[in-house]
């Protein structure tokens, strides 16, 4: 009779590893300064989330170095960054945290790791197509679309604030287009042609 | 002294008091702001998680507007700021990044080469106008009025720009110079949560109850901003926060060109203080005693 061995699934062979490890540090800026980690922690004490996360932007480096990119994609962790900066700017390695979690985000979104409705996502494609279609932001229509299609009920209890913020001339009800907007449209279609920076 | 002006979406509406301000305080002290025409939105943090750079890109439309206008661009949205500096960063820095903005920008007719500065109002007033001047064009004093000065990250981080990481000190002085009590507390750089408050409130909520509560116990009236979105969520979600903390949170959140204005002598109305959801109770405005000819 065969032991099951249970460690198998998580076990990766040191050169798939380093190959994979390679890969990856490929599509993030400076990302081969993360070699420099020294695991003291500062940036997971300077966030101000890193309470509710699931790994810790300290392990998050250290999963990654170790080439568990599926974990960290699975994780609350990248979804929770704020884009603060505080991890970044006390790194005494000088270790880009916040650009390397924004690329695992991008990779996530790529590869559509999250659930449906995922309110990081919805809100993002909602963001994107304002621009597509008018240039600019259009808050109304952002809000509306957000909760629509992630928490619908929670529109009614918005309306009276949209309804305050309208009278105050703080909210438009309708979307005020640029004039160029056909230009916006031609670089957006061609730089998602293009390679990523 | 002139520059040219990147409001950014939300100065059009929800951070419509801050537009007005920044306007009425350049226009009271003299210094020209013209907006870049037709300008777009930046692209906020919601690209840069999707593809940087088509992100970098339509960013990039911007300061390629503004290139021949022959000034610093002035972007008062933290966000924008951070935004437009991020583009500029990657243009000098990485030529095959500036090779493929231009070759984005290029379906527009469009190209960027010279580089334009981004400064943020409130280091164009202290460090180019200067706090001297400033003081000797006020009307009014601010008498015994408490205000913590609210940094919040991106004017601030990644990268030193015009004032310290971990205490600024840019906005305390313009406050001093203006009579104001400056309240020393430990937030002043600490995040609001910015989207968060959208896609994980429960974060968010959190993390303006932390910055509210330290304000207060610091003795705080006000709290003055420098960002729309950090002047939202502070300022309207306080009655969620007061509903889910038991707390009693009532802070009038100002933007920094608002009690500027206000000393500067313009009327609070084209300050747009009459459209701020907290209503800021007795600000302690006093005029300056009237200087005796000679």
């Amino acid at each position: 009779m065969k032991t099951p061995n249970l460690l198998e699934p998580k076990l990766k062979r040191e050169d798939e590893l380093h190959a994979a490890f390679w890969e990856q540090i490929k599509a993030i800026p400076r990302g081969e300064l993360i070699q420099n980690c020294i695991q003291c922690g500062t940036c997971t004490g300077s966030c101000p989330v890193s309470y509710m996360m699931d790994i810790t932007p300290r392990q998050t480096v250290a999963l990654f170095r170790a080439g568990h990119l599926e974990d960290i994609l699975h994780s609350r962790t990248i979804w929770l960054c704020a884009s603060c900066y505080s991890c970044r700017v006390r790194c005494p390695s000088g270790i880009l945290v916040t650009d390397l979690l924004y690329a695992l985000k991008r990779l996530a979104m790529d590869k559509k790791i999250y659930p449906e409705k995922f309110p990081v996502y919805v809100l993002s494609q909602a963001f994107i197509s304002n621009i597509y279609k008018y240039g600019r932001n259009y808050e109304l229509g952002l809000g509306i679309r957000y909760l629509l299609r992630t928490e619908p009920m929670k529109l009614l209890k918005s309306a009276g604030f949209g309804m305050k913020m309208i009278t105050k001339g703080r909210m438009s009800i309708t979307p005020k287009a640029i004039k160029k907007v056909s230009e916006v449209r031609a670089i957006i279609d061609k730089a998602s042609q293009l390679g990523e920076v | 002294m002139e520059y040219a002006y990147y409001p950014g979406c939300s100065l059009e509406y929800t951070g419509k008091p801050y537009d007005l301000s920044i306007r009425e305080v350049f226009k009271t002290l003299g210094i020209g702001l013209r907006e870049i025409e037709d300008w777009n939105c930046c692209g906020a943090t919601m690209y840069m998680s999707i593809k940087q750079l088509v992100g970098l890109a339509v960013s990039a439309r911007n300061l390629a507007l503004a290139q021949n206008m022959g000034c610093d661009i002035c972007a008062p949205c933290s966000s924008c700021y951070t935004i437009l500096r991020k583009t500029n960063r990657h243009m000098a820095w990485n030529p095959h990044s500036r090779d493929l903005i231009n070759e984005a920008l290029k379906a527009a007719n469009l190209s960027y080469d010279k580089m334009v500065e981004v400064r943020h109002p409130l280091d164009i007033l202290v460090n180019d106008y200067g706090i001297d001047q400033i003081a000797s064009r006020i009307q009014y004093r601010f008498d015994g009025l408490k205000v913590a000065p609210y940094y919040g990250c991106q004017i601030v981080r990644p990268v030193y720009h015009f004032d310290d990481l971990d205490d600024p000190q840019t906005m305390d002085r313009l406050f001093d110079a203006l009579g104001l009590e400056v309240t020393d507390y430990p937030n002043k750089v600490r995040c609001c949560g910015g989207m968060l408050m959208t896609t994980f409130e429960d974060v968010a909520l959190h993390l303006n109850d932390e910055l509210l509560r330290c304000a207060e116990d610091n003795g705080a009236d006000v709290l003055a901003t420098a960002c729309p979105l950090c002047q939202m969520n502070l300022e309207s979600y306080q009655s969620q926060i007061n509903k889910r903390y038991n707390t009693q949170h009532n802070m009038p959140i100002l933007y920094f060109s608002q009690l500027l204005g206000l000393a500067l002598g313009v009327e609070p109305a084209k300050l747009g203080i009459d459209t701020l959801l907290v209503k800021p109770r007795d600000l302690k405005l006093k005029p300056l005693s009237l200087k005796v000819a000679v």
